[in-house]
Order: structure tokens, then C-alpha cells, then sequence
């Protein structure tokens, strides 16, 4: 008896496997090594291994269907895969400089990570509801370690707890919105339920609109949209900076990649029903996230916490460019979570520098007077903040131009006028920062920075980033629209 | 060699980088050893310099070969829909010839300013702004596209802004600095109308894609092209200090000589030469246009030399003289002669940078003094400062056939003689104000000369004070002063047989298509030997003419002048105030303006649009953020709660629809 | 298509009509005589002390945990050792990557000390 076995190809999935290995290897290492820090550099090659066989990966053909039909690498993996390093591999030059100042230094923390991140390159190439499920997962699972980590702060362990949570019962959501759809299509793939979808009787649509509901929604956990947003300021406040530097890109740019591709490839098709409400539901969700974000980050005092309200807020942004559901949007999409991994990244690096306790140094009144304390940082600090403002120059600039041209033209007009109105309100938050950095006089809790080289590679590559997106947003522009989602 | 043009931008901001955040700290760490000036200035310098190297290599690359044109692109910079805009490099020899007027004059400026800054605290400030100042003016001449020129010629106009106030704490200074970047925004407001018009009209804003659409048309854009010509004019008359909008220029005196001698003599103030120059496709297509370019350049030119008859600020005669050589550029360019006009900006950057940095290197020996009344007789105390100046000054009035300024301004002349189109007669008026300007220009020039370094020095104790300044300042003159002579035989006139290199040979290429257009109408009249003899000897009589006038009336009977301005009363009075332009500015549109503003300000600003729409919209946000923020309890039930209902309303949407 | 789902509606109700009886019949038939021996905890005969609510070491669950992880994997290996011959060394490679992980797994909880009761 002979069994036929099938064909895996797992070179398709290089990057996910060389990011796995890795932190195989930081584990292994971790029992050899006293000092810490060498794992974080391990970690650091590993991503940048992972970003080189992306790399390869897309200047050969022949890739496309592994696993079975179950997951994919097209020009939109890669795309989001470039994000994933880019997150990852920063945030891991972050910890490097913040987590010795807070003795948590340790191999679990970099195993994690990278477990999370290749969890969320799994959502992105996964063409399977179970496969995006199973990325999920490892992602969350691992964040939920991650967001926890520091064991002797109440902060992080409530911002663990919570998370996992409120990430269980998304979680609960999610599967059962998998459910209905298998139940009303006969498949969990993402092709076969587009064509399942098709041959649903008129009048019996509501089974797998619930099932799409619910699917969304658990995407909107992750990618912190209102009124599912409630972990986010809890988790992004309690947790370690470098963690939620981390989350706050990577795990909204994996909940981005699947739900795109869930929403364009099996609900996208034309003329269905199917297509006109998502569109509807997921403006609803991007005009509450904007508005909702933005606003309620005009009230906090505490930059970190601030920024976590303005992440709310951002992927409310990147929602407009997917309700479009055009090429261009979704393009623009793409664009937008490139520069926001920079930027964002950079804003918490800033922060966790000045950080020293428990969320003791990141109120705003601590940094009064940092121009004059720290120039270079003060500098840094106002780029991330005027990049995450919208101001022209800069990649934050582009992806809200690019986002609203997309609405603009896809016929979104009230949602477009909305969105800039919101970028309007932001400025107030984001110049407050650079108003009390450069006007205020020095306060006198001000303490001594110190960068070590971790930290200042981290944000010469963030700021350098956000800068080279500003100068020239066609190149990333053209190659988020080779994504390839649209054949 | 081409590919690397962008390295002539990347020096100059690579030292922008360093001298801007490690400035002070490099100062203070070789503070020991050398002067803060000499650190900043050398890093500055040597990056000028070395964007030089790569200017030449491409000149010698470029030399010898026909119709050298290439574009270098370096990255797509915007693409919105239809709309692209390339970083990219237009290397041609047009642009060429910019790249080492800029760098070359650049370098020898940024050297000249490490011994002139040398009492000054903030040089590393100072050469921030300057290399800022030559990468932009790089990207404005390298710019293959109409967003690229734009963004190079605010990107001047902010580093003028800057270094014209560079001394802030003086009133004065930040006034200049701000009247300079108002007025220039007057222009370029046009300026920029002129660039969108462009983009509607032909869809793109490539300078090759533009003229091929205009060379392939059958006249179906003419009127287009004339409001283009006129807006992009007006552009120019901000930029190149023309009448109305000159006003400017005097005051950026108020910056430091570098300053002056770069921005505001050398390159900044050409741009508009320049855009011409590169337009000359769309220009040579507007005639009509052109003839009014052509006026105000002449009467431009002529305006400014009766103020710097009896200007007594030696800087300010040679801010006016800037106005009136940029004038016989602009007329230069409006009659058709593109050519010319970019030769006698070449010629004029040697001349009037040494000009000016001489004037400087007396100001620095001088405490500062620049009123030519209390010079005089410097000629012993500074004798390379003298020499350098003289052969400035002899550039400057067209002495003839040994200086680069005849050859360069008679050109001009004798090209606004030719003129045929629409009228003859419109060729002689612009040759006769030409001409009368000439004399004028000899006259004050050696004024100034007379003035400051002949006689008796008329300041017993500055004049004891005074000495020659150090090599490091003396040395850049003196090779300005050699280019000063021989640029001119760049350009000889063709008609005597002579070799004219720059027009037939090297911008040929460039310029082809607009002379084979005028040629078609019969634009230029192709006048004789004999003629070219007798026009060169008019020029040349009129130039010694009004050196041996200067001379009598200032050093062998200088009661003349005294008379002169008291018999002349109340239009001596008239001119010496500048014909009190900046006063009728100032009584018909600033206080106006002002008052308009005023009204706006306090009765609908500060009222209606600040409390009721700015803080009254504001507080209501930020109330309803924090009302927002109360949500946020911090009890994982009651998220449950919300999301819960969340859920529910989705559901509700869905199965209700 | 939702007519499908009619006999499963059907169980439903008859299940819960079912529970129902069960629990009302006894209620309503049986007789009650509470005493205080009847209305003790009954802890498979032996008196019961203390809270019901006490804290169990750590390292219970740890061991637990960790029991049911290899426990699982166990599974997978009943139908690879079935098909081992038709798999080959292809299954053979496979399964040794994964025997591979799974020992490191075991070796680092070990040197970590997650065994270890103290």
C-alpha cells in the first residue's frame, strides 16, 4: 500500500520556519548563557535571515500554494513579512536597551517574541480560517507571556491577565465565526468559501453573515478597533514598553493581513451582499476607532497611555483604506502600517528611554524641557510625533494621503472628510508632546539618559524609516500595490 | 561620472549633518588649536569642495561631446493616481555650467568665510545655513522637472531668509531677512501659479516632456504659453530683484559678506536667469512676452545704476550694481539671447563675488565700517584688497578687451541691437538705455573705487586700525580676480572671427531649439563686421568715459561732486532716498494692509474665529475626551459589557438588513 | 436549507422536556426528612476538614501541564508508527524533526528546573 504523500513545500514558508529555528536556538542558548544580551542579537540576525529569504523568495516564482492550498506566499505575504521584521527586529533592539534597565533580560523574552512574530507571518500567508486561526494563536498566546513578563509589577501582570482575557473571548468569537461559515459554505478555505458563499440560496444569507460579523469582530480585538478596543490602553499602559512597542505593530499589522485578505478574497467577490455590508460594518468600525481614539487620547497626561489611544485611533486610518476595498485602498493600507511600524516603534523606544519605574517618567510633565536635557532624543521625538501627526516630509504623511485619496476616489467622501477631521484633532495630542519637550522649562525630575547602542541603532533605523518613507513613498507605495491580492 | 551627479548635493548636506549637530561640540573639542570658525568652516568648505571635484569631472566628462544631455533618476518621489514627480537630475551643459558656477564660486566663498567669520560665535550656524544654501541651489539647476525647480527655489529663499537674518538680534538684520522672504513669496506665488498652469495644460511637469509637447504643437498652445511665460516671469522678478519687486535686495545687505557675495551676487539672484534660460523653449514661443521681459530688464538695469551713483554704503552700490547686471541678464534673455545671458551671469559671478568679498575684507579691517565716507586711501594699508577690487571694479564697468565684463555685457548689447521682432525701433531703445547704463556703470564703480581707496583717508583713526587681512581671505580673491579676466575669452564675439566657445559651442546644444524658432521669424538681424567693430568701440569708449569721469569729478576736483548734489537739491535728494519706492510700498499697500489686518485680527480673529470657533470647538473635544475617557474603567466586566452590546448591535445590523 | 436543521431543534426540545422531568418528578414525588447527618458533606466516607478553597502548590499545575503535553503527543505517534513503512524516510525525517523539538522542549524545562517540586 503506498500512500501519497503531498507535496509541502515548505520553502514557501522560509521565513516563518528561519524565525521559528531561531527561537529554538534563543532557547537552547539561553540554558548556556548568563549574560542575556547575546540572545537578543541572535534574535536580531535571525529576524534579519528571515527578511533575507523573504527577500529571496520574492525574485523566484513558484512559491504560491504550500501546505495544501493552506497557506500562500504572494507579493502581499512579503509585503506584510517586511512589516513583521521590521516591527520585530526593532522592538527586539528596544529590548535590548530597556529590558537590563528593568532586569527582565532572558531568553524567554526573545523566544516569545519571535514565536509571536511568526505566528502573525502564519495569519499573513494563511489561506485557511484554521491556519489564520493557528497564527493567531501563537501570536496571542505569546503576547499574553509577553504583555505579563515583568512578574514583580502589578501593572503587568493585570495587563497579562487581561489580555488573555479579553483575547480568549475574542478568540471564543473568532472560532465561532469560523464555524458558521464552514456550516453555510462547507469550507474553511478562503477560495472555497468565496465559491461556497456563491451558491447560498437568496434569503438565507443571515448564517453566514453572523459568521462574517464574528469573524470581524475578532479581528477587531486584535487590531484594537471600537468598541472592541477595551484591552488595548489597560494592556499597552501595564505592559513593558518594548512589549507594547511590539503589540502595537505587529499584532494590528497581523490582524490586518488576515482580515484583508479574509474580507477581499472570500467576502470581496462583486455584486454579493456579502460585499456591500462588510464595506458598511467596517466603515462603522473606522469612523467609532478614529473618532473614539483620538479623542479620548486628547485626555491623557501620560504619553505612554496617550499613544496607546492614538494606536487605537491609527488603525482606525488604516480601516479606511481597507473599507475601500480597492486596489489602491488596500495599497495604501499597506503603506500606512509601514511607516506606522516605524514611527510607532520609535515613539516607545523614545519612551522607554525615559521611562525608569513602573510608569514613573512617562507622564508629559516629565518631559518638559527635554530639548534642553537631550537634544538628539528631543529631536527623534518630535519626527515620531510629527510622522504619526501626518506631517508632510514624513511616512505618516503619505499613508494618510495615500488612505484618503483611496477613500476619496473609491466614492467614501463623508468617510474621508471625517478622517482628515480626526487627523486635526490628533495634532493636539501629538504637538502637546513637542510643545513640552521644546517650550517648557526643564522640570527638575528630569534624570540621567543613558542610550546604550541597542537603543540608539533602534532609533537611528526607526527615524531613518520614518524619514525615508517621507522622501520617497513611491518605491514602498509600488511595492505594497505589487501586492498582488488583486491578481 | 554622470550617475554620481547627486553626490554635488549629498556633500554639501552631509556637512549640513555634521556642522548641525556636532558643530558646537567639534568647535569646543579643537578649541585649543584652532579658531571655532576654522573648524565648522573647514568641514564646510571641504564638502563644497569636494562637490566641486565631482561638478568638474562631469564638466570634462561632458566636454567634447555633442548634444550632452542625460537624466538621472534617482527614485520616484511622489505617485498619486496619474501625478509622478521624480527625484531626478537633468545633466546637461546649461545646468553644467550652474553646477560650477555654484560650487566652484561656492567654494571659494566658503573659504574666504572661514577667516571672515572668525570673531563670530555662531559659524557653525553660519555654515549650516551655507552648505543648506548650495545643496539647494544644486537641486533648483539640477532639477529635471518644474516641482524639483520649485522646491529648490523656496528652499533658497528660506536659506537667503536665514542667512540674510543671521545676525537676528539686530533689528535691522531680522527686518531685511523678512522683508526679503515677504517680497520673494509675491513672486512665487506667480511663480507657482505658473508651475500648476503647467501641469493642467500638458498633464505632466518634466522640462523634456514639456518642450517635446510644445515642439510638436502647430500653435494650439500659444496663449497658454504666454500666461505660463508671464507667470513664471513674475516668478523671476521676485528671485532676480526686477522692478517692482527689488526692494529687497539692498536690504539682504544686512547679512554677512559670504552671504552677500553668494546668495545675493552669485547664484540665488540668477535663478531667475536660469529658469529663463531653461525655459527657453516656451519663452522663444512668446515674443510678445519676451519684449516686456526685455523692458523691464533694461529699465531695470538702468533704475538701479542712478542709485548707486550716489549710494555712500560701498555694499549697497554693489547691491544696486547686482540689480542693474541682473537687469542686462533679464534683457538678455527677453531679447532672445539666451545664451548670452547665461555667459554674462558666469562672468558676473567671478566679478561681483570678488567685488563684494573685497568690499567685506575691507568692512573686516574696518570694525565693520562700509560707509565710503569714512574711507579712503586704503590703497597702501590693503594693497592685494586694492588690486583684487580694481580688476573687480575694471570687470565690472566693461574696461575693454582685458575684462571678462566687456566681453560678456557687450555681447548682450549687441544682441539687443540686432533685435528685429516686432520692431527694429524696439532693438535701438533697449541698445540706448543698454548703453547709457554702461557708462553709469563705469562711473560708479570707480566711484566706489576712488571713493575707498584713493585720496586721503578721511577716518585718521580707522585708517590706522586698518590692515590687510590673512591669506585665507586674500587667496579665494585672488583667484576670483584671475577669473575675473580671463571668463570673458570664454566668449569672444563670432562676428570678428573670433571663437565664440560658450554660445556656439557649448550651450549650442541647449539652446538649439528656441534659435531655430527665432530664426524662423526672423527675430535677429545679422549685422556686419564692420557694425560688431563700431558697436565694440562704442563700449569700449563709454567704459573709459566714465572711468575718466569718476575719476575727475572724485580725485582731481572733487568739489564737482559736492556741487553737483547741491545744485541737483531735491532730485539728488530723490535718488540718494532710493526714489523712495520702499516709502510708497509702504503708504500704499504695507499700512493699508496692516490696517486690514488689524481690523481681521482683533475684531474677527480674536472674537469671532479664536474664542467662539478655535477655543470653543477645542474645549468642547477635549470635554468630550475626557467624558470618553471615563468609559475606560478598568474592570474587565464591564468591557465585556460594552463589547458584548457591540456584538449584539452587529448582530441586530446584520440580521435585520 | 434551514429545514435541515429541524431534527436537531426537535432533540433539543425533547432533551430539555426530558431534563425537566427528571428534575421536577423527584421533587414533586419523593419524600423529604432532613436531618443533620443527611445534609453533611459526603466525601467518599471520610469526615471532611478544612476549605474546599485552598491554594495548591505551583508547581501542580506545572507538572500537570507539562504531563498533558507529552501525554498528547503521544497520540500523533500511534498512526505514524501504524503507517511507518509506506511513510519512509520521509516520515522518518519528519517525525525526528519533531521528536527533535520535542526533546529540546523536555531537555529545557529540565535545566530550567520546571521539574523540580521545590
Amino acid at each position: 500500500m503506498g500512500i501519497e504523500l503531498p507535496s509541502l513545500n515548505f520553502g514557501a514558508l522560509l521565513p516563518v520556519i528561519i524565525v521559528i529555528l531561531t527561537s529554538v536556538m534563543v532557547l537552547i542558548f539561553d540554558l548556556a548563557l548568563s549574560d542575556k544580551r547575546p540572545l537578543g542579537w541572535i534574535s536580531f540576525v535571525g529576524l534579519m535571515f528571515a527578511g533575507g529569504a523573504g527577500w529571496i523568495q520574492q525574485s523566484m516564482e513558484g512559491f504560491d500554494p504550500a501546505f495544501q492550498n493552506m497557506a500562500i506566499t504572494d507579493g502581499y505575504t512579503h509585503f506584510f513579512n517586511l512589516i513583521f521584521v521590521v516591527g520585530a527586529g526593532l522592538s527586539v533592539l528596544v529590548a535590548l536597551g530597556y529590558l537590563g534597565k528593568k532586569g527582565l533580560q532572558g531568553g524567554e523574552y526573545y523566544a516569545m517574541l519571535l514565536l509571536a512574530t511568526s505566528g502573525m507571518m502564519i495569519m499573513a500567508a494563511g489561506t485557511d480560517l484554521m491556519i489564520i486561526f493557528l497564527g493567531l494563536e501563537l501570536m496571542s498566546i505569546s503576547l499574553y507571556v509577553l504583555a505579563a513578563i515583568n512578574r514583580y509589577s502589578r501593572a503587568s501582570l493585570e495587563a497579562g491577565i487581561k489580555y488573555f482575557l479579553l483575547g480568549a473571548f475574542a478568540s471564543a468569537f473568532f472560532l465561532y465565526g469560523i464555524a458558521l461559515i464552514y456550516g453555510a459554505s462547507g469550507s474553511t478555505n478562503l477560495n472555497g468559501i468565496g465559491e461556497g458563499l456563491k451558491a447560498v440560496p437568496k434569503g438565507y444569507e443571515a448564517l453566514p453573515l453572523f459568521g462574517l460579523g464574528l469573524l470581524i469582530i475578532g479581528f477587531s480585538f486584535k487590531i484594537a478597533a471600537v468598541p472592541f478596543h477595551w484591552w488595548t490602553p489597560d494592556v499597552y499602559h501595564g505592559a513593558p514598553t518594548s512589549v507594547t512597542a511590539f503589540m502595537s505593530v505587529g499584532a494590528k499589522a497581523a490582524g490586518f493581513a488576515a482580515l484583508i485578505r479574509v474580507l477581499t478574497v472570500s467576502f470581496g467577490f462583486d455584486g454579493s451582499m456579502f460585499a456591500d455590508n462588510w464595506h458598511v460594518a467596517v466603515a462603522t468600525l473606522a469612523v467609532l476607532t478614529m473618532t473614539l481614539g483620538n479623542l479620548t487620547a486628547l485626555a491623557q497626561n501620560d504619553v505612554k497611555r496617550m499613544l496607546a489611544y492614538s494606536s487605537i485611533a491609527h488603525a482606525g486610518y488604516v480601516l479606511v483604506g481597507v473599507v475601500t476595498g480597492t486596489e489602491q485602498g488596500i495599497s495604501a493600507a499597506l503603506f500606512y502600517l509601514m511607516a506606522y511600524a516605524f514611527m510607532n516603534i520609535g515613539a516607545f523606544a523614545v519612551i522607554s528611554v525615559l521611562e525608569q519605574q513602573d510608569a514613573i517618567g512617562t507622564n508629559l510633565e516629565e518631559y518638559a524641557g527635554l530639548a534642553g536635557h537631550h537634544r538628539v532624543l528631543a529631536m527623534l521625538m518630535a519626527i515620531f510625533m510629527l510622522s504619526l501627526m501626518g506631517f508632510p516630509m514624513l511616512g505618516g504623511f503619505w499613508g494618510k494621503v495615500y488612505v484618503f485619496l483611496a477613500a476619496i476616489e473609491a466614492g467614501w467622501i463623508v468617510l474621508a472628510i471625517i478622517a482628515v477631521l480626526n487627523s486635526g484633532i490628533a495634532a493636539y495630542y501629538y504637538l502637546r508632546v513637542i510643545v513640552h519637550m521644546y517650550m517648557s522649562p526643564v522640570s527638575d525630575q528630569s534624570h540621567a539618559i543613558n542610550l546604550n547602542s541597542a537603543m540608539q541603532v533602534a532609533l537611528g533605523l526607526a527615524a531613518f524609516g520614518t524619514i525615508l518613507l517621507g522622501v520617497m513613498p513611491a518605491r514602498i507605495m509600488d511595492l505594497a500595490a505589487s501586492s498582488g491580492l488583486f491578481g | 561620472m554622470v550617475e554620481y551627479v547627486w553626490l554635488t548635493i549629498a556633500f554639501p548636506l552631509i556637512g549640513v549633518l555634521i556642522n548641525l549637530f556636532f558643530g558646537r561640540l567639534l568647535e569646543d573639542a579643537f578649541s585649543k588649536w584652532f579658531k571655532r570658525s576654522e573648524v565648522t568652516g573647514f568641514i564646510g568648505s571641504v564638502t563644497v569642495v569636494l562637490s566641486f571635484l565631482v561638478s568638474f569631472a562631469i564638466f570634462l566628462q561632458a566636454l567634447g561631446i555633442e548634444h550632452f544631455s542625460h537624466q538621472v533618476k534617482l527614485w520616484d518621489w511622489i505617485t498619486i493616481g496619474d501625478f509622478h514627480v521624480a527625484i531626478s537630475f537633468l545633466v546637461d551643459p546649461l545646468s553644467i555650467i550652474m553646477l560650477l558656477v555654484v560650487t566652484g564660486v561656492g567654494s571659494l566663498i566658503h573659504i574666504y568665510a572661514v577667516g571672515y567669520m572668525d570673531h563670530d560665535e555662531g559659524s557653525a550656524r553660519f555654515f549650516t545655513y551655507l552648505n543648506l544654501f548650495v545643496a539647494s541651489m544644486l537641486v533648483l539647476v539640477l532639477s529635471d522637472n518644474y516641482a524639483g525647480l520649485y522646491v529648490g527655489w523656496e528652499l533658497v529663499g528660506v536659506c537667503s531668509y536665514l542667512l540674510i537674518g543671521f545676525w537676528f538680534f539686530k533689528p535691522s538684520a531680522a527686518d531685511a531677512g523678512k522683508k526679503a522672504f515677504i517680497v520673494n513669496r509675491i513672486g512665487d506665488f506667480g511663480f507657482a501659479l505658473g508651475i500648476f498652469l503647467i501641469w493642467s495644460t500638458f498633464g505632466t511637469l518634466d522640462y523634456m516632456e514639456v518642450f517635446h509637447e510644445v515642439g510638436a504643437s502647430h500653435g494650439e498652445f500659444a496663449s497658454v504659453i504666454n500666461w505660463v511665460t508671464i507667470l513664471l516671469f513674475v516668478g523671476a522678478i521676485g528671485k532676480s530683484a526686477q522692478i517692482p519687486l527689488y526692494v529687497w535686495l539692498p536690504d539682504a545687505m544686512e547679512g554677512p559678506t559670504p552671504v552677500s557675495a553668494l546668495i545675493h551676487a552669485a547664484t540665488m539672484v540668477t535663478a531667475g536667469v536660469y529658469m529663463i534660460a531653461r525655459n527657453n523653449v516656451l519663452f522663444a514661443m512668446a515674443p510678445n512676452v519676451s519684449l516686456v521681459i526685455a523692458f523691464v530688464g533694461a529699465i531695470t538695469a538702468f533704475f538701479a545704476a542712478t542709485m548707486a551713483l550716489v549710494a555712500f554704503d560701498l555694499k549697497r552700490v554693489l547691491a544696486y550694481s547686482t540689480i542693474s547686471q541682473l537687469g542686462y541678464m533679464i534683457l538678455a534673455v527677453g531679447v532672445g539671447a539666451y545664451a548670452a545671458g547665461i555667459f554674462h551671469l558666469f562672468t558676473h559671478a567671478f566679478f561681483k563675488a570678488l567685488l563684494f568679498m573685497a568690499a567685506g575684507s575691507v568692512m573686516h579691517a574696518m570694525k565693520g565700517v562700509i560707509d565710503m565716507r569714512r574711507l579712503g586711501g586704503l590703497k597702501d594699508k590693503m594693497p592685494e584688497t586694492y588690486w583684487t577690487f580694481l580688476i573687480g571694479a575694471a570687470a565690472l564697468s566693461g574696461f575693454p578687451l582685458i575684462t571678462a565684463g566687456f566681453w560678456s555685457k557687450d555681447n548682450i548689447l549687441v544682441k539687443a541691437f540686432e533685435l528685429q521682432q516686432p520692431n527694429q525701433a524696439f532693438g535701438i531703445i533697449l541698445y540706448t538705455i543698454g548703453i547709457i547704463t554702461a557708462l553709469l556703470t563705469a562711473f560708479y564703480t570707480f566711484r566706489a573705487v576712488f571713493m575707498t581707496f584713493h585720496g586721503e583717508p578721511r577716518d585718521k583713526n580707522l585708517y590706522d586700525h586698518a590692515h590687510e587681512n590673512r591669506r585665507v581671505m586674500t587667496l579665494p580673491l585672488w583667484i576670483l580676480a584671475i577669473f575675473s579676466i580671463g571668463a570673458g575669452f570664454l566668449g569672444l564675439p563670432s562676428k570678428l572671427g573670433l571663437p565664440n566657445w560658450i554660445e556656439d559651442g557649448w550651450l549650442y546644444s541647449v539652446m538649439a531649439e528656441s534659435h531655430e524658432i527665432l530664426e524662423h521669424a526672423h527675430h535677429f538681424a545679422h549685422i556686419g563686421f564692420g557694425l560688431e567693430i563700431a558697436l565694440l568701440s562704442i563700449s569700449a569708449v563709454v567704459a573709459l568715459v566714465g572711468i575718466f569721469g569718476a575719476w575727475h569729478v572724485y580725485i582731481r576736483y572733487p568739489q564737482i561732486a559736492v556741487d553737483t548734489a547741491r545744485y541737483a537739491g531735491r532730485f539728488y535728494q530723490l535718488v540718494l532716498d532710493k526714489y523712495r519706492v520702499d516709502e510708497l510700498y509702504d503708504t500704499w499697500i504695507i499700512e493699508p494692509g496692516k490696517g486690514l489686518a488689524d481690523i481681521l485680527a482683533k475684531i474677527v480673529d480674536m472674537n469671532f474665529i479664536d474664542k467662539t470657533l478655535v477655543d470653543g470647538s477645542a474645549n468642547s473635544v477635549r470635554g468630550l475626551g475626557h467624558i470618553m475617557a471615563i468609559l475606560q474603567t478598568g474592570y474587565i466586566r464591564n468591557y465585556v459589557m460594552v463589547i458584548f452590546v457591540g456584538i449584539v448591535v452587529m448582530g441586530v445590523y446584520f440580521f435585520l438588513l | 436549507m434551514i429545514e435541515q436543521y429541524l431534527p436537531i431543534l426537535i432533540l433539543i426540545v425533547a432533551s430539555l422536556i426530558f431534563a425537566a422531568i427528571a428534575l421536577l418528578a423527584p421533587w414533586y414525588l419523593g419524600p423529604r426528612n432532613p436531618i443533620e447527618t443527611k445534609l453533611d458533606t459526603y466525601e467518599s466516607g471520610k469526615l471532611p476538614y478544612g476549605d474546599a478553597r485552598r491554594q495548591v502548590p505551583i508547581h501542580y499545575y506545572k507538572v500537570a501541564m507539562l504531563f498533558i503535553v507529552f501525554d498528547i503527543e503521544v497520540v500523533f505517534l500511534y498512526p505514524w508508527a501504524i503507517l511507518l513503512r509506506d511513510l519512509r524516510m520521509y516520515g522518518l525525517l519528519i517525525m525526528s524533526v519533531f521528536f527533535a523539538l520535542l526533546v529540546l522542549g523536555l531537555v529545557y524545562e529540565w535545566m530550567k528546573g520546571a521539574l523540580e517540586w521545590n
